[in-house]
């Protein structure tokens, strides 16, 4: 194996042979935007935030599945790509809910981080926030589909780490949806291991861990009840 | 099967031929207006009138002047029958020793038909496509033969090169050039895949050419298997076209009983096995990548090129895929040489295209012309022109992925660039015909909603973005849209265009881009005045926020 030298954003690196455009500039210490890429799954090239320029190359190249050739010389921040990344974010946050305000991933949700440092303000476009329903039939996940972007992280963790095979895509388009098993409320998925790995990878909001969100916490109003009585009728006992 | 069957089989077919022919169009558009039953009646009439041992009547494919249907040619008079109705059968065939039918009859001098080219559709109307031998007897498996006994696998690629044919699903990639890089990628499994998955709202060329010669697609692909070094073939074949299914299955069936698929063929140590593989409804499985993951089972959604199916396709295996009308192309290129094909069509765009005409147009149905032919012959003369008087606006080509072509620029020819200069494509081959009264930023809308329907969902621009494009057309059509809204369309017709991870995305903004080219006045007049009160017109909108 032999390695390859490049030049990224002016800096020349040097990459592994089979190393991609994002591993590269990762190991530059370049920060190169992504959303469906997660380390430890394979990538599928689906959120094109990482799209970068390469002098001589008509075609956007998605970082996270070209891989480096001798020589490239890749930009990685344009003001076209900029503007792209900007028009893509502002389209996620129009495409279903995402109002951070109440998410459960609020300041620490890659979306919303990746929106801040991209100045996007605002959303230029009408939001069409289809209703999606909630599924909190598992036991210990929830899944809103209002807050998920489709980057199918939890799907590939799902089959490619835990080796459970529960979740999947169904529907297509805007109507595409995350699924467990034959689409089957989450808690009936026999296939479903209860790992929480999907939960992990997710990059925003979209499934999360139960007794969490807002409107979840139940005041344990008899446990106070119990401490006055112990207290003074020296009775341990509800 | 050696070469002595394949003239046996030929001479014992041509023998066999009657005096008086009845050529029946059998393909989906005149089935569908009782083609069957009037055949069953014209085979009664001649049993009736006792001329069983003068007359063929034989179903044929797709006699192309679909408007027209269920359509019946008479040999050797060569009389078009056109709208025949099975109460009709007597009279024709009374009429066939002379005399005249009281049966509306086609001029088969007009130009739709003179100025018609065949080489893919050269068997369409006259060879039956649910027998074999009818397809031998017009010198069909004869390229198969001299390819697999007197040429080399490169030699076979070479003539592909030299004829200078490129794909025709659209792109117009230059054929003989994948072949050689299938053929050059290393190992030991190699596949080749007929794109059968036809799609675009109006086209239904490869569905005739499917229904009318399945053999010619099949020797197509054998050729190329050869050429390439693979053993296993799939057709995806979308399962809304259940005739051309069951006459592949047949085709398929028959050339297995002669030796002409399977083991050994032609006696040659070449192997070949071909199996369909039905779609299940999803446009985007036309795209390449798409089709392969459903072949193997999974959900057919794009991946990002490369790897190229060249290197790694299906299984990750060396992958040929083409389309129908281009394999079809094939047995008759090796059959007359490269240097003949060469010598039709333009410099850059060899050969002829298959297209369907359909819209405001005169003579719907199916044409073959050579490349090179200009729209204007095609829609005016060919067509006829608009109907009831009206004048034609534009022709939008290549579907959703296309564009709209003025009626000021109709003496462009059709060839890959010069379309492609006018922001259209030349598409897999659906011509749509437009006139007047037809709303252009309606039209962008719905191709929008067509790509929107059936994006797969996978990458954010081509999900998200052709929703927001569909609801800012949808806006501009019910007059409630501002300046910036169409500047905001623009912006976002640029960005889903270079930013999509396949074609359904990178070309789904094209139909709106080729409108507001050429008839951009429909959508700004209807541009409203913004909240601010700026008016409705583009000046409002500062240039800087403008699409570039």
């Amino acid at each position: 194996m032999c390695a390859k030298t490049l030049t990224i954003d002016g800096n020349e690196v040097s990459a592994a042979d089979d190393a991609t455009i994002l591993d590269a500039a990762t190991e530059a210490g370049i920060k190169i935007p992504t959303l469906c890429h997660l380390e430890g799954v394979y990538d599928i090239g689906a959120c094109r935030l990482c799209l970068v320029e390469a002098v001589g190359i008509p075609k956007l190249l998605p970082a996270c599945t070209t891989k480096v050739v001798e020589g490239m010389n890749v930009r990685t921040d344009t003001e076209r790509i900029r503007k792209y990344r900007r028009i893509n974010l502002e389209l996620l946050f129009a495409e279903r809910n995402h109002v951070c305000s109440v998410c459960v991933s609020n300041n620490h949700c890659e979306l919303q981080t990746l929106a801040y440092n991209h100045g996007m303000d605002h959303v230029r476009y009408d939001y069409l926030f289809p209703k999606w329903a909630v599924d909190t039939t598992h036991p210990r996940y929830g899944m809103d589909h209002n807050r998920c972007i489709l980057c199918t992280r939890c799907v590939r963790v799902c089959w490619h780490v835990e080796g459970a095979g529960t979740l999947n895509t169904a529907g297509r388009g805007a109507r595409s949806q995350i699924i467990a098993d034959l689409i089957q409320p989450w808690g009936e998925a026999d296939s479903c291991t209860s790992c929480g790995k999907c939960v992990m990878a997710c990059p925003t909001g979209a499934l999360f861990q139960r007794g969490a969100t807002v409107g979840e916490m139940e005041h344990d109003r008899e446990k106070l009840e119990f401490i006055i009585t112990a207290r003074e009728k020296k009775q341990w006992i509800p | 099967m050696v070469l002595n069957d394949l003239i046996q089989i030929k001479e014992r077919e041509l023998a066999s031929r009657k005096k008086y022919v009845l050529r029946c169009c059998m393909a989906a558009g005149c089935m569908s207006s009782n083609a069957q039953s009037l055949k069953d009646e014209l085979e009664k009439a001649v049993a009736a009138a006792g001329l069983k041992d003068e007359v063929e009547v034989r179903g044929v494919g797709c006699l192309k002047l679909c408007c027209q249907g269920p359509l019946v040619q008479a040999d050797p008079a060569e009389i078009l029958y056109e709208r025949v109705k099975p109460e009709d059968a007597a009279a024709i065939v009374a009429a066939l020793k002379g005399g005249q039918a009281k049966v509306s009859q086609g001029d088969l001098n007009h130009p739709f038909f003179t100025r018609q080219m065949s080489i893919v559709l050269a068997n369409s109307g006259i060879v039956d496509p649910e027998r074999i031998d009818s397809y031998i007897a017009a010198d069909g498996y004869l390229a198969l033969r001299n390819a697999l006994r007197e040429m080399e696998p490169k030699e076979v690629t070479d003539t592909i090169v030299r004829s200078g044919l490129r794909g025709r699903g659209g792109a117009g990639f230059p054929t003989g050039l994948k072949w050689g890089t299938v053929a050059k990628s290393t190992g030991t499994k190699k596949y080749v895949i007929c794109n059968a998955d036809e799609g675009d709202p109006g086209a239904f060329m490869d569905r005739s050419v499917l229904e009318s010669d399945p053999h010619a697609v099949l020797e197509g692909m054998a050729l190329a298997a050869y050429a390439v070094g693979a053993d296993q073939g799939y057709i995806y074949v979308r399962a809304e076209y259940p005739l051309a299914i069951s006459r592949l299955q047949t085709a398929i069936k028959q050339a297995k009983q002669y030796g002409l698929l399977g083991s050994g063929v032609f006696e040659s140590p070449f192997n070949l096995t071909i199996d369909l593989r039905l779609g299940a409804g999803a446009f985007v499985c036309g795209e390449e990548t798409a089709l392969m993951a459903s072949v193997e089972g999974k959900r057919g959604t794009p991946r990002p090129r490369p790897p190229f199916p060249a290197e790694k396709g299906l299984w990750n295996c060396p992958t040929l895929i083409n389309n129908v009308e281009t394999f079809a192309n094939v047995p008759a290129i090796v059959r007359n040489g490269a240097e003949w094909f060469a010598g039709i069509g333009t410099e850059k765009s060899k050969g002829t295209k298959v297209f369907a005409l359909a819209g405001k147009i005169k003579n719907t149905g199916l044409i073959e012309v050579p490349m090179g032919t200009k729209l204007r012959d095609i829609v005016e003369d060919m067509g006829g022109g608009a109907p009831d008087g009206g004048t034609i606006k534009a022709v939008q080509t290549g579907g959703p992925s296309g564009g709209c072509i003025p009626a000021g620029s109709l003496d462009t020819p059709v060839d890959y660039e010069s379309l492609s200069k006018l922001g259209s494509i030349m598409g897999s081959g659906g011509m749509i015909v437009m006139d007047q009264a037809t709303d252009m930023v309606d039209v962008a809308r719905f191709f929008m909603e067509f790509c929107m329907d059936e994006s797969c969902g996978k990458c954010v621009p081509c999900r998200a973005g052709t929703a927001q494009m569909h609801h800012l057309l949808s806006k501009i059509v019910a007059r409630k849209a501002t300046a910036e809204d169409l500047a905001k369309l623009e912006e976002l017709c640029d960005m889903v265009k270079h930013t999509s991870l396949c074609g359904l995305g990178q070309t789904a903004p094209n139909p709106v881009m080729s409108t507001l080219r050429f008839f951009r006045g429909e959508y700004t007049e209807r541009l409203q005045p913004d909240t601010l009160g700026r008016p409705g017109t583009e000046s409002a909108v500062p240039a800087g926020s403008r699409a570039t």
